[in-house]
């Protein structure tokens, strides 16, 4: 706020917050604290209608598309409940299957209660973290302590997946840690805007992907590809 | 023929009845549309006015909008599957029999009720995923991405108590498969299976636990959750906006009347 050529004894830095007292006021903005500035020229519309009306429209669309699916394709209905009568395999709902399928691998504990129970908490926390809120590229910063615990972190979760035989997931890990690879190669200097992307990547978003693809692949391992006793089967030769 | 629907509709919203109702009254000026919000008790969970660059399907792919969609369709398809049905073995077989057979237009009910239901887990996860690479969890908007995450699991709960409903060979042993692992939980396990089933197995009370808790409770929770959600995101400034998005050019045309109305 202070103009340059003005001589610097015209004002003295203070504190105060009492608007009648002093209306005009500068705010210092240090380091962990945010600053909730509201940008003027912003172009706004009204929320109704212009939200409402394509709110509306994209719910109908929504509508149409899924009254088409519930015309065409019958919800499944099997013979009526039989405790005495076990179908093989039996299968949780699909959103459930990616847990049925580390159920194969792990015990019930670790699969069905501490890592669902960690992913929840996992996702609870991701905003009260300043490594989220800052967002870094992982390796921009501290390169020669982060590159080592990333060569030993990917290790360390290749020679645990590898001694539960879940070579499964071992494909997602892979390929995760390959695009981590080219990041370590990457600067936000790169020629191409690919590997800059790359480099500006913070942890949050590589964990969060690496998730995502083994959620994935896991629940498409347990809806489609396997049968009777958890074995492997391929979805069109039923 | 716009035009005169539109004319229609103002004179609809200039009437005495009309103005009982919603407060707002005719007209079509900034404040007036403004006020059509503010005034609203349900709308008054959304700020008045939005960010224009908020509207582009690409900034949120629309999913939190089509969620709730998901959301209407269940509640709009699940009441009358509601008058057809009886949670009691084995007549909740038969009425999910009935309802495929027998009902007017029960398969088509229950089709689109099931559809939905899938269609809203899958979303709920691609709104999840969109929101968390859009880094839109940022301060001060923490707590509404914690009550998503309550929300997700509130979504999750709810199409699981209703997988048991039809009774059938599939409802049942997926329900068996699930609630064997909550039995799995240290010291506690077997009493959360029971509590959970009020048994030792699926049965009867399950099937009654799990209607109770699908159609009521869970239903109840979640438009508690989801109206603290819209309203926190008013509450927090408005959807998040990303500084790499771009900014349009602020409109000329908005008349200074707009300014007196409280934007938040």
């Amino acid at each position: 706020m202070s103009d340059s050529k003005s001589d610097p004894k015209d004002f003295i830095a203070g504190m105060d917050s009492n608007a009648r007292r002093s209306p005009t006021r500068v705010v210092f903005v240090t380091r962990r604290t945010s600053a909730q500035v509201k940008v003027a020229d912003e172009d706004q519309v009204q929320t109704y209608p212009e939200l409402l009306f394509r709110a509306v429209v994209a719910i109908e669309v929504l509508a149409i598309a899924l009254v088409g699916m519930a015309l065409l394709f019958n919800a499944p209905l099997e013979g009526i409940a039989d405790p005495s009568h076990t179908p093989n395999p039996a299968k949780a709902p699909w959103y459930f299957l990616g847990l049925q399928e580390m159920l194969h691998y792990f015990p019930p504990v670790v699969a069905g209660v501490l890592v669902p129970g960690l992913v929840v908490m996992a996702l609870i926390v991701i905003p009260y973290f300043n490594i989220n809120i800052e967002a870094e590229g992982l390796f921009l910063k501290d390169r020669k302590r982060r590159v080592p615990i990333f060569y030993a972190a990917v290790a360390a979760l290749c020679v645990f997946l590898l001694s539960f035989d879940v070579y499964v997931a071992l494909g997602p890990t892979l390929i995760v840690a390959a695009f981590m690879l080219l990041a370590v190669q990457s600067s936000p200097h790169s020629t191409s805007a690919f590997r800059r992307g790359l480099a500006a990547k913070p942890l949050s978003f590589w964990i969060m992907t690496w998730f995502l693809f083994e959620l994935t692949v896991l629940t498409a391992v347990g809806t489609f590809f396997r049968g009777p006793g958890w074995s492997w089967v391929l979805p069109w030769r039923s | 023929m716009a035009k005169t629907i539109t004319n229609y509709f103002e004179e609809l919203r200039g009437t005495r009845v009309w103005r009982s109702v919603f407060r707002s009254g005719t007209g079509s000026s900034p404040l007036h549309r403004a006020l059509a919000v503010q005034q609203n008790v349900f709308l008054h969970l959304f700020s008045t006015k939005v960010r224009t660059r908020m509207l582009s399907f690409s900034t949120t792919w629309y999913l939190g909008t089509l969620t709730l969609g998901t959301f209407l369709i269940l509640v709009g398809t699940g009441i009358p599957l509601m008058f057809y049905y009886h949670p009691s073995v084995p007549q909740a077989y038969a009425d999910t029999k009935d309802l495929q057979f027998v009902v007017s237009s029960g398969l088509f009910l229950r089709n689109l009720h099931r559809w939905s239901a899938h269609a809203m887990v899958f979303l709920v996860f691609a709104h999840m995923f969109k929101v968390f690479y859009r880094g839109a969890y940022r301060p001060p908007r923490e707590f509404n991405w914690v009550i998503g995450v309550i929300l997700l699991l509130i979504t999750l709960l709810l199409s699981y108590t209703g997988y048991l409903l039809p009774w059938d060979q599939l409802a049942f042993w997926a329900i068996t498969v699930g609630s064997n692992i909550a039995s799995a939980v240290p010291v506690m396990g077997n009493k959360v299976h029971f509590l959970m089933l009020g048994g030792n197995v699926v049965n009867a009370n399950a099937l009654l636990r799990f209607y109770v808790l699908h159609c009521m409770i869970l239903p109840l929770v979640a438009i508690l959750f989801v109206a603290i959600h819209f309203w926190r995101i008013r509450k927090d400034g408005g959807l998040y906006a990303h500084q790499s998005e771009p900014k349009t050019v602020a409109a000329q045309s908005v008349p200074a009347v707009t300014k007196g109305v409280p934007v938040q």
